[in-house]
């Protein structure tokens, strides 16, 4: 299959004035002719449902949880990036477009990166029009600071609420268009199924989680915001009810699936501390700023951090990149920290996390300011632990927190079933092999306001397409598909919990497909996880009803699918012999531990098709050039 | 340590429901008092008995998913904490635990804990905007907005809409998260053009949606896990009498309020 | 539309009241009225420490202006009985916002005189009916004297008959038992109506506050003290 990005043959800052130029428009009169169906109403989602309708469109839109504005981008704490230059420091759209490009270890396509750039100018305007509180200064202005190691200060903020601020802005117009009858909104409906009709997206088949039913949606085309896989960890900083299902009923029927293997790890996350776990609670990048990142020196040393001396602690971030510290990048922060835990030098229950201590910045700066600036989240870890991190160094540890990887797209988002648009973390996206902070905010609302009204619009315009209704046979045979899936499910009857299974999973997927990865891990996970998954089907217990309101049914089917998933990931990372971004390949280092691309043989997206059950998916590759950026070797030292 | 639950189960809306006595085992104090109940339902899966159903999302504190009574009170016994934030640190061995969902004719119950809260995303959508076209904004700095005024706005809007404060109030309003989105919007110069529009509609829809009314009595800012203050009531309350004073818009309900109506521009 | 022209003025107020916070614009302006009374009529009953014929005399000139204390009659019948029915219509919706209750229900920090407003008042309303019967028409008898003839129109012995009245500990516990109500439904009122109406700020709303509490209680205190005053000086019967 020919992987056509359509990326407009000319100069990069030319190329979406270009496109967009060259799109055909949908008349006004005819936009309420069509029906859009938008599955997800995270900052993609629901950005992108509201301007639709806002256009005129009839939307239909679905999320899993009660209410739209509870999509996982509620969560999002640091902040989003624009290239306003506002704090005159230097900033410019091509040095956004430079630091995302790098950032993303030169495995994204350089024109989407630029456009994103771009337009992060007007997604600050329009939040702010929204009436997002951003910080301001006394002045009334608006506030940025620097983020996750960046040179410039592009960030802007509200509290530590940033992607809770900017999803309400979406979500309230989207409401608007709700009243407005624009959209209608289904919530508590899990998208369980993609219907493909004559090559082109044209509907979903849902289950209203609150009655079971199974239910069929039929549109024009379809566009997919259903965020990230990282759940398929089991332990991530996801929200419990992310999942991959969308994506992956997609991926069966027809859509690419683009660098599975890319999942980012978060340093900064409050550790485990039993069985029980069930969810990793990050703890904001910021925090690096002025907290120190240390372990003992000496192996099993059980003293409490304050009985041990300077001299026997190990600095580790700050001894190995003298220059950025403990601000290096979080792939480079993470491994550091998994690698002196391994050594047997973490600290706390189970001797996984590393200490993240403010004594020093409290020393020079005072409580007061460390308060100001860090105290909800001081509030948070003490919640949390029952510590105090004003006097008990926090401890933290990383945490799957973001996946690169998803839906292949071209440069105007849709993927290669034509007619499915897929928008936020759920496409492949354009962060390459490592997100840089404060950035995927960005690319939702991008990809939601101001590029999928465009591209859905030139869509529409230039096909020509059949009416099709919920009784076409292959709405009915979807139905079937996903009535049988459930029965399958709830009729195995066995004795094991899903979330045991979910938990037994995620543990293998981060042993071996985690922060670190090796050729051998990943064969034997590869031998494992289909083990496990003929377990699953044998053996777990699925209590209660289709029809009805079943919390154990929807998390069964998830993790049905994270099953499958993560086969995929590790046949990616295990394919992609070198390291990038988050994909590190033991194999594949420096003499001193940095990450080795091979850009000669591996500069490209790898994009899989999916062959049916007993084949093995097809690779298919997008050769990625560098015409504005250079490829050169990441280096923090 | 070991508890004793009493938790409603109930099997959905039509279903009367009842307290069903549970014991809660080997319950450490790091756990979350979600995890608490994972814990619970996976000896019920165990069992073959059906999982006590509640709602959760981030488990962090911030979808707002979450919530249920404990012994009475809102998101439990911790100020400012939802109930995913809740720790069992807080609890002793031997405690006795009641567990209801909120209750409230505007929230009808699902399931067990789990209720229908979609009436606050009518009240958002009857107004809780500021009407700007994708596309249309000025730049973001045209509009100076005082740091003070920015940071009130902000402390109105971590409002996560859990619903605590209707779950709470002996008058079941919802008082709390309409007065906190009404001030977010109000507070900043964005949001002055559809300031009366807003207050009026707001307070229509939630009057309709069933909600009581508010007499000052103060326990939603008590079990608040955002701590919105009582001051945001107060503000929708004056929003409102002004607009119905300027007599652009219809203070009651008799007719259903257009949605897309123009907006009646206004001073202040 | 319609929100394009200014709503007739009549159409647009009943409209207020449909909503509650027109309830509760008319019972805090009624609160106002009632509470101006109660202050009024504190300040009369005061008289009582200046003897009899001070009190008298103030009685006698009250009921002397016929005019004037109709009016006052009737504007305090107006605001109570807006002010019960505006209660009386929340109560209701309070019923119904929450058709299944709690087992078990904590009132966490909410005062008490807050939760209780909904009975308090009733309890004041049914002891200022006992009140009127005791003092103002004499129907329950304790030695009521009525108005007689006097050289200078009709004379009054509303000094007799509180001093016969409250000598009665069974009478006196019961003023004080209504006034203490009172005092709570103050206590919460005085600065709800604030609040109501939407005076509210984040530095002054404490002290307003405060102050409610202290008046409330001063006004309390104001009132306890007659029959109290009344059986230690002439002893109770
Ligand atoms: C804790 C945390 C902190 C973060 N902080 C930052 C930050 O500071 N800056 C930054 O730039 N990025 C941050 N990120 C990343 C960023 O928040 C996300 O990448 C981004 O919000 C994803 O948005 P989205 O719209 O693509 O998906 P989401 O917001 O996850 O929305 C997914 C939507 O899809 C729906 N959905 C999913 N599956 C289905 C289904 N099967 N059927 C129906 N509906 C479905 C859900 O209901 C939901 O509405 C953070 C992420 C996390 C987890
Ligand atoms: C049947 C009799 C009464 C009932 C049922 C009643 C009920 C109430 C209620 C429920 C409130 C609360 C309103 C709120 O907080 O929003 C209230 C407020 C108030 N009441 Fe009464 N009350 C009664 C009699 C009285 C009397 C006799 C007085 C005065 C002496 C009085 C003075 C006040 C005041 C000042 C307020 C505050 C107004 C406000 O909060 O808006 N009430 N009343
Ligand atoms: C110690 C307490 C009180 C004393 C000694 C007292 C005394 C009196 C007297 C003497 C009268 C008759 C006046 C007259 O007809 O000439 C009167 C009338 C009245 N009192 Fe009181 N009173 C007390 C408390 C209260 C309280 C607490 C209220 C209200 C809540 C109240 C409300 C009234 C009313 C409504 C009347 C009727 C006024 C009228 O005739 O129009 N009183 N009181
Ligand atoms: S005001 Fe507070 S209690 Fe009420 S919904 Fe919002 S966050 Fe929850
Ligand atoms: S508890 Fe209820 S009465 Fe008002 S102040 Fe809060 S909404
Ligand atoms: S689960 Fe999200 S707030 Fe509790």
């Amino acid at each position: 299959m020919e992987l056509n990005s359509k990326v407009p043959d000319v100069p990069i800052e030319q190329a979406w004035d270009r496109r967009k130029f060259e799109m055909k428009l949908v008349n006004p009169a005819n936009k309420r002719k069509y029906n859009i169906i938008v599955v997800g109403s995270g900052l993609a989602g629901a950005s992108a449902a509201a301007t639709l309708g806002e256009l005129g469109y009839n939307v239909q839109c679905f999320c899993y949880q009660d209410s739209p504005r509870r999509a996982h981008s509620i969560a999002a704490q640091g902040g989003i990036n624009a290239a306003k230059n506002y704090q005159n420091d230097g900033d410019s759209v091509f040095r956004l477009f430079y630091d995302t490009v790098k950032g993303g270890d030169f495995r994204a396509r350089e024109y989407n990166v630029y456009r994103l750039a771009q337009l992060s100018l007007n997604i600050i305007d329009q939040c702010v029009a929204q009436g997002v509180p951003f910080a301001r200064e006394y002045g009334g202005l608006l506030e940025n600071r620097s983020f996750g190691g960046a040179q410039v200060s592009r960030t802007f903020y509200a509290r530590g609420q940033t992607g809770q601020q900017l999803l309400l802005g979406a979500y309230q117009a989207l409401q608007r268009q709700v009243a407005a009858g624009q959209v209608k909104m289904y919530a508590r409906h899990e998208m369980l199924d993609l219907v493909v009709i004559d090559g082109r997206a044209r509907g979903i088949v849902t289950r209203d989680l609150i009655t079971g039913r199974i239910e069929s949606y039929a549109a024009d085309l379809v566009i997919l915001a259903t965020g990230g896989y990282g759940n398929v960890y089991y332990l991530s900083t996801n929200a419990k009810g992310c999942n991959a299902t969308a994506i992956w009923r997609a991926y069966k029927r027809g859509a690419l699936f683009a660098n599975p293997c890319f999942t980012q790890i978060h340093p900064t996350c409050i550790p485990v501390t039993g069985e029980y776990q069930s969810k990793l609670t990050l703890m904001s990048e910021s925090l690096r700023n002025d907290g120190r990142i240390w372990v003992p020196k000496r192996k099993g040393d059980t003293r409490p951090p304050d009985e041990i001396p300077e001299d026997e602690r190990d600095y580790f971030l700050e001894r190995k990149y003298p220059a950025f510290g403990n601000l290096v990048p979080r792939d480079v922060a993470s491994r550091n920290a998994k690698a002196v835990c391994d050594e047997g030098r973490g600290v706390g229950p189970g001797g996984y996390g590393v200490y993240l201590d403010f004594r020093d910045a409290i020393k020079r700066l005072g409580r007061e300011v460390i308060e100001e600036r860090y105290g909800n989240l001081f509030d948070m870890y003490e919640r949390i632990t029952g510590e105090d991190p004003y006097r008990v160094p926090m401890r933290i540890y990383p945490a799957s927190h973001y996946t690169m990887g998803g839906l292949w797209v071209d440069y105007n988002l849709m993927s290669t079933i034509p007619g499915l648009f897929v928008a936020g973390e759920a496409n492949f996206s354009d962060h390459g092999a490592n997100r840089l902070g404060a950035s995927a905010l960005m690319q939702g609302l991008a990809d939601g306001y101001f590029i999928l009204p465009y591209t859905v619009g030139d869509y529409l315009a230039s096909n020509k397409l059949e009416k099709v209704d919920t009784t076409h046979p292959a709405f009915r045979s979807a139905e079937a598909e996903v009535a049988c899936n459930i029965k399958r499910l709830l009729d195995v009857r066995g004795s094991r919990s899903v979330d045991s299974f979910h938990r037994e999973l995620g543990k293998l997927v981060w042993d071996y497909c985690g922060m670190s990865r090796t050729a051998e891990g990943l064969k034997y996970a590869l031998k494992k996880i289909p083990e496990l998954r003929e377990q699953y089907w044998r053996e777990v217990r699925v209590p209660g009803e289709s029809e009805e309101f079943n919390q154990s049914l929807e998390k069964a089917g998830r993790v049905a699918d994270f099953f499958e998933l993560a086969e995929l990931m590790c046949l990616d990372a295990l394919h992609r012999n070198e390291s990038c971004g988050g994909h590190f390949r033991e194999e594949y280092q420096t003499p001193d531990g940095e990450a080795l691309r091979n850009d000669d043989e591996y500069c490209y997206v790898a994009a899989w098709e999916y062959r049916g059950e007993d084949n093995a998916p097809a690779l298919h590759k997008e050769p990625l050039t560098f015409k504005y950026v250079q490829p050169a070797q990441r280096s923090y030292k | 340590m070991n508890l004793i639950l009493h938790v409603w189960r109930q099997k959905n809306a039509k279903d009367p429901g009842r307290m069903v006595r549970y014991e809660a085992r080997n319950i450490s104090a790091h756990m979350s008092f979600l995890e608490m109940l994972d814990v619970v339902n996976e000896e019920l899966i165990a069992r073959g008995e059906e999982p006590i159903a509640f709602d959760h999302d981030c488990r962090e504190g911030i979808c707002g998913m979450c919530g249920f009574m404990i012994n009475g009170v809102a998101h439990g016994p911790e100020r400012g904490t939802t109930v995913c934030q809740l720790h069992m640190r807080h609890f002793k061995d031997g405690d006795e635990l009641y567990i209801e969902p909120w209750r409230s004719r505007a929230f009808p119950v699902i399931k067990d804990l789990v209720v229908d809260r979609s009436a606050f995303d009518r009240i958002i959508a009857a107004g809780g905007y500021i009407s700007v076209r994708t596309g249309s904004a000025p730049d973001a700095n045209a509009i100076p907005v005082p740091k003070e005024n920015a940071e009130l706005a902000m402390d109105a809007a971590a409002c996560i809409a859990c619903g605590a404060c209707v779950a709470q109030c002996p008058n079941g309003s919802a008082a709390l998260f309409t007065g906190a989105k009404i001030a977010h919007l109000g507070l900043l110069p964005q949001g002055q053009p559809e300031r009366d529009r807003r207050a009026v509609a707001m307070v229509v829809q939630m009057t309709k949606e069933g909600f009581g009314h508010c007499t000052n009595i103060g326990e939603c800012e008590a079990v608040c896990p955002k701590e919105i203050k009582l001051d945001v009531i107060a503000r929708m309350h004056r929003d409102y009498l002004h607009a119905a004073w300027t007599g652009r818009q219809k203070p009651g309900f008799r007719e259903d309020q257009p949605a897309e109506e123009p907006m009646a521009g206004n001073r202040r | 539309m319609s929100t394009a022209a200014v709503e007739p003025r009549l159409k647009r107020t009943w409209g207020l009241y449909e909503v509650y916070i027109g309830k509760k614009l008319v019972m805090a302006g009624t609160g106002v009225v009632l509470v101006l009374y109660i202050i009024g009529h504190l300040l009369g009953n005061l008289q009582i420490y200046a003897g009899p014929e001070q009190m008298n005399q103030y009685a006698a000139f009250l009921h002397s202006q016929p005019g004037l204390l109709w009016t006052a009659r009737i504007v305090l019948l107006a605001a109570v009985g807006a002010h019960i029915w505006s209660s009386f219509l929340l109560w209701r919706d309070k019923r119904r916002a929450r058709p299944i209750g709690y087992v078990k229900k904590d009132d966490i920090p909410a005062s008490y005189a807050s939760r209780t407003m909904m009975w308090s008042g009733p309890i004041i309303a049914a002891f200022v009916v006992f009140h009127v019967l005791h003092l103002t028409t004499g129907d329950v008898g304790l030695g009521f004297q009525p108005p007689t003839a006097g050289p200078t129109g009709e004379a009054f012995y509303a000094y007799e008959n509180v001093v016969n009245g409250f000598r009665y500990p069974a009478v006196s516990a019961a003023y004080i038992f209504a006034i203490a109500l009172l005092t709570m439904h103050l206590y919460h009122g005085m600065w709800s109506m604030f609040q109501s109406v939407g005076i509210s700020h984040p530095r002054y709303t404490p002290l307003l506050k405060s102050l409610a509490h202290v008046f409330s209680i001063a006004i309390a205190a104001g009132y306890i003290s007659i029959p109290v005053y009344v059986m230690i000086r002439f002893g109770v019967k």
